[in-house]
């Protein structure tokens, strides 16, 4: 029996600690909303304050590139339209997660069902480039999306990472090798074909971690930065990350906009934000036990 | 799947009961390697082929505009001289060393302290949040909060009578800071990382322990810290690993700066790469960057004996 927990003195020191913790956890996120919804003239004079000052919306409807009520009234329109940055993004990360999802879960269903010589080289090797730094692949990638004629495009942006990465195939692998066969016996005895059965039978059942990659690989799309920002600076396919760094080099160095910093990029993170309260237990879990074996 | 139940027998499972075992294998196999073919192929293209062109690469002068010229190992050797490169490995190890021993010690208090005291999921949201925006933004939050004029930082570094900071932007501070904002970032996974291996530690050790009239931090130490020794080697190398590549916070905040303070192994590479346009020695610090990481790992988990477990 776990000993009952009295309120002594270490253990009110434990509780501040951790109220600490999420206290430095979270302010940073409290800082960039409240920045975003504080007047452009304002923030100078509320910057070192918890409180915002007085209250906008007119900084979002600004980077978003609508009709704004702070542009009347004070400094500069935004350089960047990150409406078409918000759309970019969701392209990115609907391609690579729906590419992923299908590529990845049929090769993890075949490393984990199937026999065929040569399956566990292979699988060692999709596990061993785990190991290569991402920076050694960029360079040829690049050169190869270059040659190919696919900078500034999405097929460009998509390319390294829409036909599998090897973490989306290990994750998937451990579910298939954990499912019971006995309906794939059956339906192959009714004649259904392999693709039927992976299709009808195997990739149902596994619609709870299907649903757990999702989240994670779509959190993952969503904030990649260096690979979108080598391959893709173009307006039309440029993501939130990429258009957000731009932003910071595009504003003066000595009076950045950072009331539309912190709005862009507050609407950068509300995806996010959604997500975890959602799926927050998946969430968690999923990512507590990728480090277990 | 109830109208596969209908369906009428069809030709395969006329072969399938005519032929031989020797067949079937060759059909399953078949089939495998049909279902393993376009991740095959990203992995080929995108992975394995980029790995062997980027060693071509290294031995090669190449600006891209004309044909790649064959240099042996000039490159490798040119690093050996490169001040930038020493320096540029310099920043990076006290990056780590700033980031690491922290962060780690951090996560662990805090998995303790979750583990003890407040085992609810939405602690563990609360505390991993950072972990899931992205390094980019992390980093310009960061660069509003520590902004040497007008930060939140240093107004409450002033409030309690300390002196004001630079931080970013002094060359003395700019890579501690860096190390700062990947801590926040990171201390929430590596917690959650040590969380679950407490969970498999046997609750009735704690309880012979504590029998035997043994206190918290005894029982930390003889009992927790050695069992989440598995943990601990994979919490390490994927933190190290991570921490030599560190890139993104960089490009966001310092760009290298101020006075090559921050400009880290990554940038190095990048600004070789993509803003010089010499593939060649890119390349180059790029292997050796894989080759150093691929020894650190292969020493960490000897160090630690990642493979085995105290439990058996």
């Amino acid at each position: 029996m776990v000993r009952k927990l009295r309120l002594t003195v270490p253990a009110a020191f434990g509780y501040l600690m951790l109220a600490g913790f999420v206290g430095v956890s979270l302010l940073p996120f409290w800082v960039a909303i409240k920045t975003a919804i504080t007047q452009p003239g304002d923030v100078f004079q509320t910057a070192s304050s918890i409180a915002p000052g007085e209250l906008t919306f007119g900084n979002f409807t600004r980077v978003l590139g609508l009709p704004s009520s702070v542009e009347l009234t004070s400094v500069r329109a935004s350089p960047i339209n990150f409406a078409l940055s918000l759309r970019n993004s969701l392209i990115y990360t609907a391609l690579t997660v729906a590419g992923q999802l299908f590529f990845s879960s049929l090769a993890a269903y075949a490393f984990a069902r199937l026999k065929f010589p040569g399956r566990n080289l292979m699988f060692y090797g999709f596990l061993a480039s785990t190991m290569i730094p991402a920076i050694v692949l960029f360079i040829p990638n690049f050169i190869l999306i270059k040659d190919l004629g696919l900078i500034n495009t999405f097929a460009g942006m998509v390319a390294p990472t829409v036909l599998m990465t090897p973490f989306a195939v290990f994750f998937m692998r451990q579910f298939f090798l954990s499912a019971p066969r006995e309906l794939d016996e059956a339906a192959k005895l009714e004649g259904a074909s392999a693709f039927q059965i992976f299709w009808r039978i195997a990739l149902p059942i596994q619609a709870g971690p299907m649903a757990t990659l999702a989240i994670l690989l779509s959190i993952n799309s969503w904030n990649e930065f260096f690979w979108p920002f080598l391959v893709g600076r173009g307006e039309d396919v440029r993501v939130m990350a990429v258009a957000l760094s731009d932003f910071m080099s595009q504003t003066s160095q000595r009076t950045p906009d950072w009331s539309g910093l912190m709005a862009a990029l507050t609407l950068s993170i509300l995806p996010v934000i959604a997500l975890l309260f959602v799926f927050g237990r998946q969430i968690v879990e999923s990512l507590q036990s990728s480090g277990m074996k | 799947m109830t109208d596969r139940h209908r369906s009428p027998l069809s030709g395969t499972s006329r072969t399938a009961s005519g032929t031989s075992r020797a067949a079937r294998k060759w059909r399953e196999a078949l089939t495998g390697y049909a279902f393993v073919a376009p991740a095959f192929v990203g992995f080929a293209v995108f992975y394995l082929l980029p790995t062997v062109r980027a060693m071509q690469i290294s031995l090669t002068d190449w600006n891209l505009l004309r044909a790649p010229r064959f240099v042996g190992l000039a490159n490798f050797e040119r690093l050996l001289h490169d001040d930038k490169f020493w320096h540029s490995c310099e920043v990076t190890l006290a990056y780590v060393l700033y980031n690491i021993p922290l962060q780690t010690a951090l996560g662990l208090a805090l998995a303790v302290l979750s583990d003890r005291l407040a085992r609810s999921v939405i602690l563990r949201a609360l505390i991993i949040s950072p972990y899931l925006i992205s390094n980019v933004v992390s980093g310009l939050i960061w660069l509003f909060m520590l902004d040497p004029l007008l930060g939140l930082t240093n107004a409450w570094l002033v409030a309690v009578g300390l002196p004001h900071q630079p931080f970013l932007a002094s060359p003395d501070q700019a890579i501690i800071s860096v190390a700062g904002i990947s801590i926040w970032r990171h201390t929430g996974l590596t917690a959650l990382l040590f969380y679950a291996g407490l969970q498999s530690i046997p609750k009735h050790l704690y309880e012979a322990a504590r029998l035997e009239g043994a206190g918290e931090w005894l029982m930390f130490r003889r009992i927790t810290l050695p069992l989440l020794r598995p943990v601990m080697a994979f919490v390490l190398v994927t933190t190290i690993i991570g921490s030599f590549q560190v890139f993104d916070v960089i490009a966001v905040t310092t760009s290298g700066g101020p006075a090559d303070a921050s400009r880290v192994i990554l940038w190095f590479i990048y600004e070789n790469a993509f803003q010089f346009n010499k593939m060649g020695y890119a390349s180059a610090v790029s292997i050796l960057l894989f080759l150093v990481l691929i020894l650190i790992t292969l020493v960490q988990m000897r160090l630690l004996r990642a493979d085995q477990s105290d439990l058996d």
